[in-house]
């Protein structure tokens, strides 16, 4: 046990149809950074809920500071001096720095606060993070994302802080600021602190990190690999390589089919300001083009300004050759443009209405004259719709809640069909969905294409990017930084663009 | 008894020869809690009357219980007299109440329906309006009442004001524009055909009872079979998936405070007939007991689920309550104690149902 602050050995975490831990492994050092490196689905996550008390393991063992324990909820990790800084930031913004920092463990007796003591150990806490520019007083809500991270890190700090989780903490933050959150780590590191860092750029954890732990599929598949030193060609293999294989469709349009069919969707200079800008590219009938980058690379925000749910700050939308008015939902899907959002729940569904209500909701006037509801045909039809579509269970008047991930995707899906869309525009199709129902999934969106429909994809899965499409683009930090076909590409090239952009 | 109590129930409900499938998914949710799910248990078929009378079956309860009451404590109670009485203290708040149910399913709140019935008042009644007759009264009314509320659901819908900062503001000023109109004045009602509305029979039904019954009618048809009634739940449960389906958020958000204001305006009318006046002070706290009786008959405040007859149930429960008190010279003091209570139990029942709703 010489330094090891944390051991864990043989994780297994499962959840209803899917088990995401399989067997994880995680040693940690005192003073260490030790990096967490996965793709999406990897089980990083669901390793950090373990380790800060949120889920517990259904099979293995945690052993910090040579002994064993459980962590039955946050406070118990807490309590051990494990903290978790999330990706999105959990302040309040209407308190003050001070009242974040001890909120919960607040300074008082009998009630009362001693808002002096707080706001002093505040600052000292600040000073110890080189960040006596923010004031203990000053309102959460008015700091900067790089302003609340130091904050959310004080308050960690506040709890004698041994191992401090960070997930992908640069997300946040500006290119400057980053270096600044590095002095920070260092000097936290330098006092002995453990840092279990989460990220998926390869440059930052040659830059921070000490070892290196690879996830796949809920697994370990590397662990303690030096980070300066061990080459991007194999971390980038241990990542890739799947145990899991899903099943493709096959492409039905070859490259030189879809060349010659004229484009639905045409998308010229397109720019959001702060998100992307510039990118140019078009879909045609039949075609299923593919977006691949990392989360915040602006891909989401393409499909949603595309869609009009976002104003664009530049450029042209044009489906079948007319030009989308800019921000203006309501016109696209007029244009025949449907979009099954990221987040299905809260973008999409009335989980409450029946699946009938949820399909027909795009496509209300088609049912009704003079505001009229002809209730029989909606039903007809949106049945019918969804049978073609194999939602299960079959009752349409279920209430969309009790569906599935799958089965409430395809409910999605059955609204942009029934209402005649051209372009459908998919923001993580299989976000939520059982690994079993993921290749129907895939082999619906394929005959959604052989109907001529075109298809725009954005996944932050690789794989799924690029066994489902013909064409992949690729995004990286708001530019669009290649485009060829999807068969032209492998995993490794892909993940090594998005990465590192040092595109070989 | 109650057969009399609940009869201008009947008409809506005779339209409801099936019921909305939300109606539908929260009686099949209590089947699902209460003898598991089977098969037949989830479908949500179309049923009749039983649904409606099951899913406000709470309000039902109190309602008899009111009767049994009613009818112990006094030997006037259950007289046609007495239910006239109530059916037509019902009426003006009542169509004010089917205006609100539409802003608050749709996830609004309209603070300034009392205020735009006091200012419809006093605008049809002022002496030049009176001039050009009872026709340009009424319709002077309706015109005052929608376009008060274009204003809330425009500010609302396209300034980005909530929706309680808005109605509240418009609360003040449309009650101050009123009194100024009016010059603190109560003014008198000369019209006979405006008065003979108050004082009509049809069919022996008083007609602001079939004015109300007619509103009830018209706004359960509107929520329940119309686009514009399924984009308002829709809009409601989850604006932004409304959004993202096509659907022109603002623009309907904004119709809503029309249909309120438009309430407001009929409801006007019904009050400048029934008090032969129009005055600043007409409608006072109309806000309150509207929301009151919406919330009391099972609609989310949250918005995206509610029923017009629930909310129509709920006036019915408040006007009863009233009259109970007032046939026994019991204080108003106790009698705004015992709304209280009801308000308080009737949440708690709702806050039941809509737990289970979100297992």
């Amino acid at each position: 046990m010489t330094g090891e602050l944390l051991t864990m050995t043989g994780i297994v975490k499962e959840f209803p149809g899917v088990r995401a831990l399989d067997g994880v492994d995680l040693d940690v050092r005192a003073g260490e950074v030790h990096c967490l490196l996965g793709q999406n689905g990897a089980g990083k996550s669901t390793l950090i809920k373990v380790l800060s008390g949120s889920h517990h393991p259904d099979a293995g063992e945690i052993r910090w500071q040579g002994e064993l324990v459980t962590l039955s909820t946050p406070t118990a990790a807490m309590k051990r001096g494990i903290a978790t800084i999330y990706q999105e930031l959990d302040l309040v913004d209407g308190l003050s720095v001070a009242e974040n920092i001890f909120l919960g463990h607040e300074r008082a007796s009998a009630g009362f606060l001693h808002r002096g003591d707080e706001n002093a150990e505040a600052r000292r806490l600040l000073a110890r993070l080189g960040h006596q520019n923010i004031p203990a007083t000053r309102e959460v809500g008015r700091l900067s994302a790089a302003g609340k991270q130091i904050v959310s890190m004080a308050r960690a700090l506040s709890h004698e802080t041994k191992l401090l989780i960070m997930d992908e903490p640069s997300a946040v933050l500006a290119h400057d600021e980053v270096d600044n959150l590095f002095r920070v780590i260092r000097d936290l590191t330098a006092s002995g602190v453990a840092i279990v860092y989460i990220s998926h750029r390869l440059e930052e954890i040659r830059a921070i990190g000490d070892r290196v732990t690879v996830l796949k599929d809920g697994r370990t598949v590397a662990t303690g690999l030096p980070a300066r030193t061990t080459p991007t060609a194999d971390v980038v293999s241990l990542m890739t390589g799947r145990s899991i294989e899903y099943a493709f469709p096959p492409r039905t349009v070859g490259p030189e089919d879809a060349a010659e069919a004229a484009p639905v969707l045409a998308v010229e200079h397109l720019t959001l300001s702060g998100a992307f800008s510039d990118v140019s590219f078009s879909v045609r009938a039949g075609e299923i083009v593919g977006i691949a980058g990392l989360v915040g690379a602006g891909r989401s925000e393409v499909l949603e300004t595309v869609y009009g749910a976002r104003r664009r700050t530049a450029g042209t939308v044009t489906v079948d050759g007319k030009a989308l008015p800019a921000g203006n939902v309501t016109a696209a899907v007029r244009a025949g443009v449907g979009l099954a959002p990221e987040e299905r729940k809260s973008q999409a569904l009335l989980l409450g209405e029946s699946v009938v209500r949820n399909v027909s909701l795009a496509s209300l006037s088609r049912f009704s004259r003079g505001g009229w509801m002809n209730r029989r045909r909606e039903h007809a039809d949106t049945s019918r719709a969804t049978e073609s579509l194999h939602v299960r269970p079959e009752d349409p008047t279920r209430a969309a809640r009790t569906l599935s991930g799958g089965n409430q995707q395809k409910v999605v899906l059955a609204r942009w069909l029934l209402g005649g869309s051209r372009v459908l525009l998919l923001d993580e199709p299989t976000r939520g969905v059982d690994v079993g129902a993921r290749s129907e999934i895939y082999a619906l969106i394929r005959r959604l294409a052989d109907e001529g429909l075109a298809v725009l994809l954005v996944s932050s899965e690789v794989p799924e990017v690029l066994g489902l499409s013909d064409r992949v683009l690729v995004m990286r930090e708001g530019a669009m930084i290649h485009e060829s076909a999807a068969t032209a590409l492998d995993e490794a090239h892909v993940l090594d663009m998005i990465m590192e952009g040092s595109a070989a | 008894m109650s057969d009399q109590v609940s009869e201008p129930v009947a008409p809506a409900q005779g339209l409801g020869a099936d019921v909305t499938a939300d109606e539908q998914a929260r009686v099949e949710r209590v089947g699902e809690e209460q003898a598991g799910s089977t098969s037949t248990r989830d479908a949500v078929r179309h049923n009749t009357v039983l649904a409606s009378l099951t899913r406000n079956i709470g309000l039902v309860i109190v309602l008899l219980v009111l009767a049994v009451v009613g009818s112990l404590s006094s030997d006037n109670f259950l007289t046609s007299d007495n239910i006239r009485n109530i059916l037509v203290s019902s009426s003006v708040i009542g169509v004010v109440t089917v205006g609100m149910t539409f802003v608050i399913i749709g996830g609004g709140i309209d603070l300034s329906v009392g205020a735009l019935v006091a200012l419809a008042s006093v605008w049809a009644t002022t002496v030049a309006t009176q001039d050009y007759g009872p026709a340009v009264m009424v319709l002077c009314a309706l015109l005052v009442g929608t376009g008060a509320g274009l204003v809330n659901g425009v500010l609302i819908a396209y300034g980005r004001l909530v929706p309680f900062i808005a109605t509240l503001a418009m609360l003040v000023s449309a009650r101050g524009l009123a009194a100024k109109m009016a010059n603190n004045r109560t003014q008198i009602v000369e019209s006979p055909s405006i008065k003979k509305i108050a004082t009509t029979d049809v069919l022996g039904i008083p007609l602001l009872v079939v004015m109300l019954a007619v509103v009830v009618t018209a706004g359960w048809v509107l929520l329940n079979r119309t686009t514009f009634g399924r984009r308002t739940f829709a809009i409601g449960g989850n604006a932004e998936a409304a959004r993202l389906a096509g659907i022109d958020v603002r623009r309907h958000t904004a119709l809503l405070y029309v249909l309120s204001g438009l309430c407001c305006g009929i409801a006007a009318v019904m009050l400048i007939a029934r008090t032969t006046t129009g005055s600043s002070t007409h409608g006072n706290l109309y806000e309150l007991d509207a929301i009151a009786a919406v919330i009391i008959g099972g609609t989310l405040l949250s918005g995206g689920r509610g029923t017009i007859i629930g909310s129509f149930l709920g006036v019915l429960v408040f006007t009863t309550i009233t009259n109970i008190f007032i046939l026994n010279n019991l204080a108003t003091e106790v009698q705004n104690i015992a709304k209280g209570l009801i308000i308080v139990a009737a949440v708690l029942l709702q806050g039941r149902t809509s737990r289970e709703a979100a297992t």
